[in-house]
């Protein structure tokens, strides 16, 4: 701490209620809005605290489903998204951390046009070449697979750019020691470079995991069984409806389930990802 | 670049860079080379006839006026998402590095909307600013404003930019903070003993510092604003009302749209490339140089 | 490694595929639809219905976003090879279906060549003339059709002293100004603003929305909408937005809301908006038929269908066909169009399930479902009222859109609007025209 004066403290808190207020104020209505019913929140009177329709609303939202003959596999859409999101988490991180380890530490024929090659997939996003995507996946027959969901976006530069980051920060000395310590590039990877890394690493996981977790164009297009649907796609079938009620109350009851998982993944990898910096600060 | 290239693995390093490599010329090279032989070619929605018109496509789209109009909300849209989330996010993430009590609950709160996803705060945005549904909205309407932003183009960007904004003010709080932490206190301290305020010590110590996190920030958040967006304006204002929030990127999806006019689509989405590769090329290399690393 | 995986994770994925395939060869079918909510509900029970039925067909229902959405997947599919049996398209997606030969296969086609019995004349023909040629063949299977109604509160127009609901435009003007006095954020709204205030208005009006019979009897049709009739239609909701005795609702149904809160007393959209009302509104409520300027000859003429219709598309096995049409025939029984259009507020596609409808007495409890249908029937159809067939209809109506929120934003006069309207829409039949004649 370098001050300590008490006028010094004041300005942090005002500044961080006012920002936890507006960040968290949508949320809440969310959930506000999931324990109310349909007649109260279409009509624009639903009041700033809890309804009584809570229970009913999440029975109906995870068990019975939004209309009396089918049944809304919420359970079955998170499992898909999990999936996805982990499946393209995992795949992103592997291929980014030995790329931008190739691309940092060593000197090979066209290192930089392999680096621009790469860098300049960030450009792009799967939006904009949707149709040719979605050909080259259906030539590889990769729709309606797991593998067709997570492959084309793994695709992208983001996290090579961030180890890449990453790598330059790291003191040269260390490379040059471990060097002297007869490691080659294997042994310096795994038993230098991967344990500094963790902390990106985790940072990294939580960031692509919600970004798997919240693809919509690439898994509507991609999947055409039900039961590979992603809850973000679920969400958006009980919105956007045609000549129907709009049932907000399940909607909301379904973006608080769908928003359950990734919270807890980046709460939970908060703390390893705080833990590890004050580590590495000592 | 700084050339730290320290081992020479010419078998090791093409194997480590194979797997990027192939998923990006696979999904990213390929279909981007389709688009752009696209862009020269005139077809109905089905594909069952193809003309080939050489440039037709970009000069067509270069005389429409709703062309240039379209520039010019993705420069409003994109300047003022990046600002405000860059600016919050910073702001969030100097308060919340200060060791003040309670000061972990605020974080988690503060990274708990990251987890949202587009589609969703969407959703939780219209449930917000929809007149006649919205909280909001009907605090507005009874404050006095005539909050309209099915009719009123500047609510509609408003109403997009505090989406956008919102959505990305974890990620770049995420990242400041995360920048904040991997400074030395010792080098704040000795500035403190040097007795500079903290106001001038944040902005010639502290901010350069933390240029590497910033030049990642602005690279990715231009991207965000340009690109992952879409799904926002989609659900929220389907580009409208009269085109005030139809962006470079929603205009190529729009006229893409079912096949209608995939041509013009496409050479949209080429001019695209190449703005935003030569855009990152100048800011890359111009923030490089001033970058420390 | 990662890759290696992945590739794993296909091949067992291949596998699995083939091991479920049973001995005795089920037909799978895909269906792609738009249908969410309650009404996905009903598209899921016919499908296991007919799955139950017989054991030859499976039809497998697919939920692929809103229609464009939906027709957007149907294209990319079929261009990658992948296009499913069915395909549920919105009705302004007609012209792009019809004009793609080789990627659909004509239901009347369909039917002859399977052999099922299928007579076009049970159809009803307000329904069906908007998905068939000029010649009268139906190229697709009407699934879900509504059409444009106004919805009033009766409540509200008490409390206004307005004794009657409006039948006429001026008079629709006059209350709007009149209820404004007691809600003064909205006195008229509307859904669906292109359908509501251009494609029923002509049609309800027997005026052409553009040449060679609404582009039914060619693609050469040049739009021509921007008439002193639409133009006066426009100035007056412009002039009614200022103090808001008129707002606009935005392009699709979100503003539906304000009608149901009681914000917008009159309130013109779809048919189909009925389970809502029904389910939300705290106040007397009814709908009347589309109003009409008094002064134009021959109006009311007939209103056009909304909703949408399914489409079979080509390159399918002669299995695959044979399980669409005994589907079709599934569909159009009498019995299941009737509990259909009873479950869903959408309106029966055929004769026979109007009049036993008719006759169970339904409508005198639910007069509300009949308006629709004597809109559609009004009058036998005239070439202005059968429907539309503009290619590219999907983008122009997003165009037609933007103009008219010009217009009542202030941006533009009325007429500036409906010609930059026009022109624009012309450069894309054009565009249209050029890759569909070939």
């Amino acid at each position: 701490m370098v001050e300590h004066r008490r006028f010094g403290n004041l300005l942090p808190h005002i500044v961080l209620l006012i920002g936890v207020a507006i960040v968290a104020f949508p949320v809440y209505l969310a959930v506000i809005g999931s324990t109310h019913n349909d007649v109260v929140i279409s009509n624009g009177q639903m009041p700033l605290y809890p309804g009584s329709h809570g229970i009913e609303t999440y029975w109906k939202t995870i068990v019975s489903g939004t209309g009396k003959t089918t049944r809304e596999p919420v359970g079955s859409m998170l499992i898909s998204s999990l999936i996805m999101a982990v499946g393209i988490a995992v795949g992103k991180i592997a291929i980014s951390i030995i790329s931008a380890y190739a691309v940092v530490f060593f000197s090979f024929p066209f290192r930089m046009t392999t680096f621009w090659i790469i860098f300049v997939t960030l450009m792009l996003p799967v939006e904009v070449r949707i149709f040719p995507t979605y050909k080259i996946a259906s030539d590889l027959h990769l729709l309606d697979s797991y593998s067709g969901l997570i492959l084309p976006l793994i695709a992208s530069a983001t996290a090579t750019l961030l180890f890449r980051q990453f790598f330059m920060t790291i003191p040269k000395e260390l490379v040059e020691a471990s060097k002297m310590d007869g490691a080659g590039p294997i042994r310096f990877f795994f038993d230098t470079l991967l344990p500094l890394s963790m902390t990106n690493i985790a940072a990294l996981f939580v960031i692509l995991f919600i970004y798997g977790w919240n693809q919509y164009l690439w898994p509507l297009l991609i999947t055409t069984r039900d039961d590979m649907q992603t809850i973000v796609i679920g969400i958006k079938k009980i919105i956007d409806v045609k000549d129907a009620l709009t049932e907000w109350s399940v909607a909301m009851a379904t973006a608080v389930l769908a928003m359950l998982p990734p919270v807890a993944v980046v709460v939970l990898m908060q703390r390893l990802f705080v833990k590890g910096l004050i580590e590495t600060e000592k | 670049m700084e050339n730290r290239a320290i081992f020479s693995g010419r078998l090791l390093a093409p194997l480590l860079v194979l797997p990027q490599l192939a998923v990006s010329l696979i999904f990213f090279y390929w279909p981007a080379a389709q688009a752009l032989w696209q862009s020269f070619l005139v077809q109905d929605a089905f594909g069952l006839s193809t003309e080939f018109v050489w440039l037709e496509n970009y000069v067509a789209l270069l005389k429409t006026p709703e062309y240039y109009h379209s520039i010019g909300v993705t420069f409003v849209f994109s300047t003022l998402v990046v600002a405000f989330s860059l600016a919050i996010g910073l702001l969030l993430a100097v308060m919340a590095n200060r060791n003040i009590k309670g000061v972990q609950i605020y974080r988690t709160f503060l990274i708990i909307p990251y987890a949202v996803a587009p589609a969703v705060a969407s959703v939780l945005f219209i449930f917000m600013f929809q007149p006649g549904l919205g909280m909001i909205a009907r605090a507005l309407q009874r404050a006095g404003i005539d909050w309209n932003p099915v009719l009123n183009g500047n609510h509609a960007m408003i109403l997009v930019v505090i989406a956008a904004v919102w959505n990305q003010i974890s990620y770049n709080f995420l990242f400041f903070l995360a920048g904040l932490q991997a400074i030395p206190k010792s080098v704040i301290e000795a500035a403190a003993i040097d007795g500079a305020r903290p106001w001038r010590r944040f902005w010639t110590i502290v901010f350069p510092l933390l240029s590497p996190t910033t030049f990642f920030l602005i690279v990715v958040n231009i991207t965000y604003a340009f690109f992952n967006t879409l799904g926002i304006i989609d659900t929220a204002t389907e580009g409208g009302p009269n085109a005030a929030t139809q962006t470079l990127v929603y205009k190529v999806f729009q006229d893409g749209k079912a096949g209608a006019d995939l041509g013009s689509s496409a050479a949209q989405s080429v001019i695209l490339m190449i703005i935003v590769i030569v855009l990152t090329a100048v800011q890359f290399r111009y923030v490089e140089k001033k970058v420390h690393y | 490694m990662a890759l290696r995986q992945f590739g794993a994770a296909a091949a067992v994925t291949t596998a699995l595929a083939f091991a479920a395939s049973p001995a005795h060869a089920v037909t799978e079918i895909q269906w792609w639809h738009a249908m969410t909510g309650p009404n996905n509900d009903v598209v899921v029970k016919l499908a296991n219905d007919f799955n139950a039925t017989q054991s030859d067909y499976k039809i497998v229902p697919s939920y692929k976003g809103s229609y464009p959405d939906t027709l957007n997947a149907g294209i990319a599919a079929f261009r990658a090879g992948n296009a499913p049996g069915i395909m549920q398209v919105f009705e302004v997606g007609t012209a792009t279906m019809m004009s793609a030969k080789g990627a659909i296969k004509p239901v009347f086609e369909l039917m002859k060549e399977q052999g099922e019995t299928f007579d076009p004349q049970s159809y009803l023909p307000a329904i069906t003339g908007y998905y068939s040629t000029a010649k009268g063949d139906m190229l697709s299977f009407p699934f879900n059709s509504s059409s444009m109604v106004m919805w009033v509160n009766l409540d509200a127009l008490k409390k206004a002293d307005i004794p009657e609901p409006p039948k006429t435009w001026p008079e629709v003007f006059a209350d709007a100004k009149k209820l404004h006095a007691t809600s003064p954020t909205c006195g008229f709204s509307s859904s669906w603003v292109t359908w509501g205030f251009i494609e029923q208005f002509n049609a309800w009006h027997n005026q052409p929305i553009g040449t060679k019979a609404n582009g039914l009897d060619g693609f050469d049709t040049v739009l021509e909408f921007n008439s002193p009739l639409e133009t006066k239609l426009l100035e007056n909701l412009v002039e009614l937005q200022k103090d808001k005795s008129y707002d606009y609702s935005g392009r699709t149904n979100t503003g539906e809301g304000r009608f149901t809160s009681g914000e917008c007393p009159l309130y013109m959209s779809s048919s189909a908006f009925y389970p809502n009302v029904k389910a939300n509104a705290k106040f007397t409520y009814t709908a009347v038929p589309m109003p009409y300027f008094p002064d134009v000859a021959g109006a009311p003429q007939n209103s056009i269908i909304g909703g949408a219709s399914l489409w079979v598309m080509g390159g399918k096995s002669a299995e695959e066909y044979k399980g669409i049409a005994k589907f079709f025939t599934f569909l159009s029984d009498t019995d299941r169009q009737v509990y259909l259009h009873e479950v869903s507020g959408y309106l029966p596609i055929t004769k026979a399930a109007y009049e036993k409808t008719k006759e169970s007495g339904f409508y005198d409890k639910n007069p509300i479902l009949e308006v629709p249908l004597k809109e559609l029937t009004n009058k036998p159809p005239t070439e202005n009222s059968r429907g539309l067939r503009f290619g590219g209809m999907v983008q122009m109506r997003d165009v037609w859109s933007e103009e008219i929120e010009a217009a009542l934003g202030g941006k533009k006069s009325a007429k500036e609007a409906l010609d930059a309207a026009v022109s624009r829409g012309n450069q894309m039949l054009r565009q249209f025209e050029r890759t569909a004649a070939k």
